[in-house]
């Protein structure tokens, strides 16, 4: 038996509430099954199991509030003899519950999000109908509700005629609205703990992308529209594979103490509409194809400004890549987002004169700024990523 | 050649009465008006004419003392048909039932058994008032020890009374008052007896399964028949024993069709159809589509006045109404 | 489909991309990144959306073309059998 802990998801966050569980004692779950969903003053955050077995007892129930650290429902191992600690996961990186993470993630939610969880009727959703929908993969959560506010058998029935969002298993938690004020003063807390504790140096290297961008849009007049890849799929792995040679950048630093990572986890910065910022993570993005990444981007970026996210997006990011975006401006000094010891960001691509073979002529360009924690890297380390990543650049064909 | 023959209930009763007493010498029936009288519900008339008195034995109003003898006499080796004229009756024997006749076995480690059979005519629908309507069988379906039937067709009046007669342990059989006029079709092969184990679908449908047993089953029948006049297709169990439940039969049948209606005369509160309704959810949760539905008779003391005896018990739109309320419609 | 039917459809696919912005007034010939703050994800998602709605296929060189609403509205006009 072993017990579920409420997991540590932020910065400043001591407790949350409990808002819903989304698996039910007897059944069998697997790592990475989102179990539960508990809202913070981050957001409402969906929490992954870390462990297979069965869910026995659950001891929290909705609506109560949870401690980091708090047992939230004991799991009955299937036969299993490695011993899985009470913490929230057991990769490379995790956090204990009883150490102080701070993970400047702000607050999800999109402050103008149409839909206000608290007035959601409730659904009921008939036993023959979840097993219905389940043999038939449908996502229960997206069936219309039919007379008496059920989801029966008719209802899955009728949904299995109709084209399915193209969004994977995601459950779809109770949603709450939050203040953008409450957001704002979350990054702005995040921001001042950061720049007050970790001594930021910043190196930036201006890299020719023009073969980059021939090789994009060559592959993108290759793929159908639906798979046309954005510039920060193949980016994003570029970026990871380049970090795979520099550790200090790549890792946590957390009680005085750093630890690099051996896997690659970029936390994506995305903007959500109407002010906050969020940098949930693509899990091993050095493994991904740039096809891959892109897929994970499509999944990832319309979930999280809807406001779903997960507990190990948050918390498992070991390197942050903000990209500024098309008509921006030229540089970006990005702040780092402990306890990652390091943030890349980039401006704009734009074409600039440049200097190839003594002529002058013009390149696509974009300028990309390593911010690295002093406590653990210095600017040989930030200079050399940077080397590294134009290589990789130069021959996307090997992404 | 089987030549279907159409007879009455009480007719098969009697039929299977006077077989019992013809081909078994240990058999014997005894209860008030059983003999002389032919049977408070003519099913032993003529009987005492064929068979005498020692075989068809009048007994005085006197509940506890002849269903004691009747388990005297089970005990001693013989396999008496013990008639309480209702099971409203019953109750002045209930202990001679439930703590002999039930336990014997058990108490004597198996030294013992109990051979008896006891018939009770039970239920309401004749304006017989509070104390001589009840549905009780879900009391005797309660006690282990205790086999329980509800023969409801014709056929089961006939073919039930010799396995029960058959079965060393004490078995009561239950016949609703509202079918002993009931007629239905035997065939005439040698051998009428049925299974007494099974429930048995009465009618075959898709969309919900009701569930019922004995003077109920002519009224599921009858709802089944109006709902698919408007595309609603019913399926009808007999459950036919009482106890042990047949939950196999019940249970498939709900696995198909995702909703379960259950009409039992008997009060709703800790009726027998909420114990069929506590395994369902406990078996079958994931096949419902819907909260089971109970049809029962209503929480109060069976009415005398006609209209609020009809309204009191299950009825046929009651039946109808519970059906779609499965389906939501 | 007529021109205004064009031009409904084109608000629809937008505010599937980006629901939050259902209701909103589009001024038809301001860019929607400059009045709606949509990154490249979100257009790529706008120009899949078109495509699913219309047939025509928009390739990357066409994007500029697509930018606004009014000239949306014409770049599929004219490719869209009639």
């Amino acid at each position: 038996m072993s017990e579920f802990r409420m997991p540590a998801l932020g910065a400043d966050m001591e407790d949350g509430t409990l808002v819903e569980w989304l698996r039910a004692p007897g059944d069998t779950i697997h790592r990475g099954d989102i179990i539960a969903v508990v809202e913070t003053v981050k957001g409402a955050i969906e929490i992954e199991c870390f462990e297979n077995g069965i869910l026995d007892k659950i001891v929290v129930s909705p609506g109560a509030t949870v401690a980091v650290g708090d047992v939230l429902a004991q799991i009955k191992e299937e036969g299993r003899t490695d011993v899985v600690a009470p913490e929230p996961r057991t990769k490379p990186i995790s956090e204990s519950p009883d150490r102080a993470v701070s993970i400047l993630s702000p607050s999800i939610a999109a402050p103008s999000l149409p839909i206000a969880a608290m007035s959601l009727p409730p659904r009921r959703i008939s036993p023959a109908a979840r097993k219905r929908a389940q043999q038939l993969g449908l996502d229960i959560e997206t069936v219309q509700v039919g007379p008496g506010g059920v989801i029966g058998l008719a209802e899955v029935a009728a949904a299995q005629h109709l084209p399915q969002p193209s969004t994977a298993e995601t459950p779809q938690p109770v949603k709450r609205g939050f203040q953008p004020d409450g957001m704002r003063r979350a990054i702005g807390a995040a921001m001042a703990r950061s720049k007050r504790e970790i001594p930021h140096y910043y190196v930036s290297s201006t890299l020719d992308l023009s073969l980059f961008t021939a090789w994009l849009e060559d592959a993108n007049t290759k793929r159908s529209t639906q798979d046309r890849l954005l510039y920060a799929a193949p980016l994003i792995k570029a970026v990871a594979v380049a970090l795979r040679s520099e550790p200090a950048l790549n890792g946590v630093y957390v009680k005085d103490n750093y630890q690099p990572s051996k896997n690659v986890h970029v936390g994506v910065a995305t903007a959500l509409r109407g002010g906050g910022l969020i940098a949930p993570a693509i899990h091993d993005a050095d493994t991904l194809t740039p096809d891959e990444a892109m897929a994970r981007l499509r999944e990832l970026i319309p979930r999280v400004r809807a406001g779903r996210i997960r507990g190990s997006e948050m918390t498992d990011p070991t390197i942050t890549l903000s990209i500024l975006g098309e008509g921006t401006a030229d540089s970006l000094h990005p702040v780092i987002y402990p306890p990652q010891v390091a943030i890349i960001g980039c401006g704009a691509m734009r074409e600039r004169p440049w200097v190839v073979d003594g002529a002058i002529t013009v390149r696509r360009v974009m300028t990309v700024t390593v911010a690295g924690d002093h406590r653990v890297s210095d600017g040989r380390s930030a200079a050399r990523f940077l080397n590294r990543l134009d290589k990789i650049l130069q021959e996307p064909q090997q992404l | 050649m089987t030549e279907i023959r159409t007879i009455s209930y009480r007719e098969a009763i009697r039929e299977a009465l006077r077989e019992a007493l013809l081909s078994d010498p240990r058999v014997f029936l005894m209860g008030e008006d059983v003999g002389r009288y032919g049977g408070a519900f003519a099913c032993s008339k003529g009987l005492i004419d064929e068979f005498g008195e020692e075989r068809i034995r009048d007994t005085p109003l006197a509940e506890s003392g002849f269903t004691g003898a009747g388990i005297g006499a089970a005990l001693g080796g013989m396999r008496p048909i013990v008639e309480v004229m209702t099971v409203n009756f019953s109750l002045l024997c209930i202990d001679q039932i439930v703590n002999n006749a039930a336990t014997l076995r058990h108490m004597s480690g198996g030294q013992f058994s109990v051979p008896l059979v006891i018939r009770m005519a039970t239920g309401a629908g004749h304006q017989l008032a509070a104390q001589h309507s009840h549905s009780l069988e879900n009391w005797y379906a309660h006690v282990p020890g205790l086999r329980v039937v509800a023969p409801a067709t014709v056929a089961d009046a006939r073919g039930m009374l010799r396995k029960a007669l058959d079965d060393p342990d004490p078995v009561i059989m239950f016949e609703h008052t509202a079918l002993y006029n009931a007629v239905g079709d035997l065939p005439t092969t040698s051998d009428l007896t049925v299974d007494i184990n099974h429930a048995k679908v009465r009618r075959g449908g898709r969309d919900a399964s009701i569930i019922t047993y004995g003077g109920s089953l002519p009224k599921a029948l009858e709802a089944a028949n109006k709902l698919s006049g408007e595309g609603i297709s019913c399926e009808v169990i007999d459950l036919r024993s009482l106890r042990p439940l047949d939950m196999e039969t019940v249970l498939a049948s709900v696995a198909r069709t995702h909703r379960a209606v259950i009409v039992d005369e008997g009060w709703r509160t800790g009726s027998l159809a909420a114990e069929i309704s506590a395994q369902i959810a406990e078996r079958a949760l994931y096949d419902l589509d819907a909260p089971v539905e109970r049809v029962c008779s209503a929480e109060v003391p069976i009415p005398y006045a006609r209209h609020l005896e009809l309204a009191a018990l299950p009825s046929v739109d009651g039946i109808a109404a519970a059906v779609k309320k499965a389906l939501r419609q | 489909m007529t021109n205004d039917e064009l031009k409904e459809l084109v608000r629809k696919t937008l505010f599937d991309v980006a629901p939050d912005l259902e209701g909103e007034e589009i001024i038809s010939d301001e860019t929607f990144a400059d009045q709606f703050d949509i990154d490249s994800m979100d257009f790529l998602n706008f120009v899949i959306g078109l495509h699913k709605a219309t047939g025509v296929e928009i390739p990357e060189k066409d994007y500029a073309q697509v930018a606004t609403l009014k000239t949306c509205v014409a770049y599929l006009e004219s490719r869209m059998k009639p």
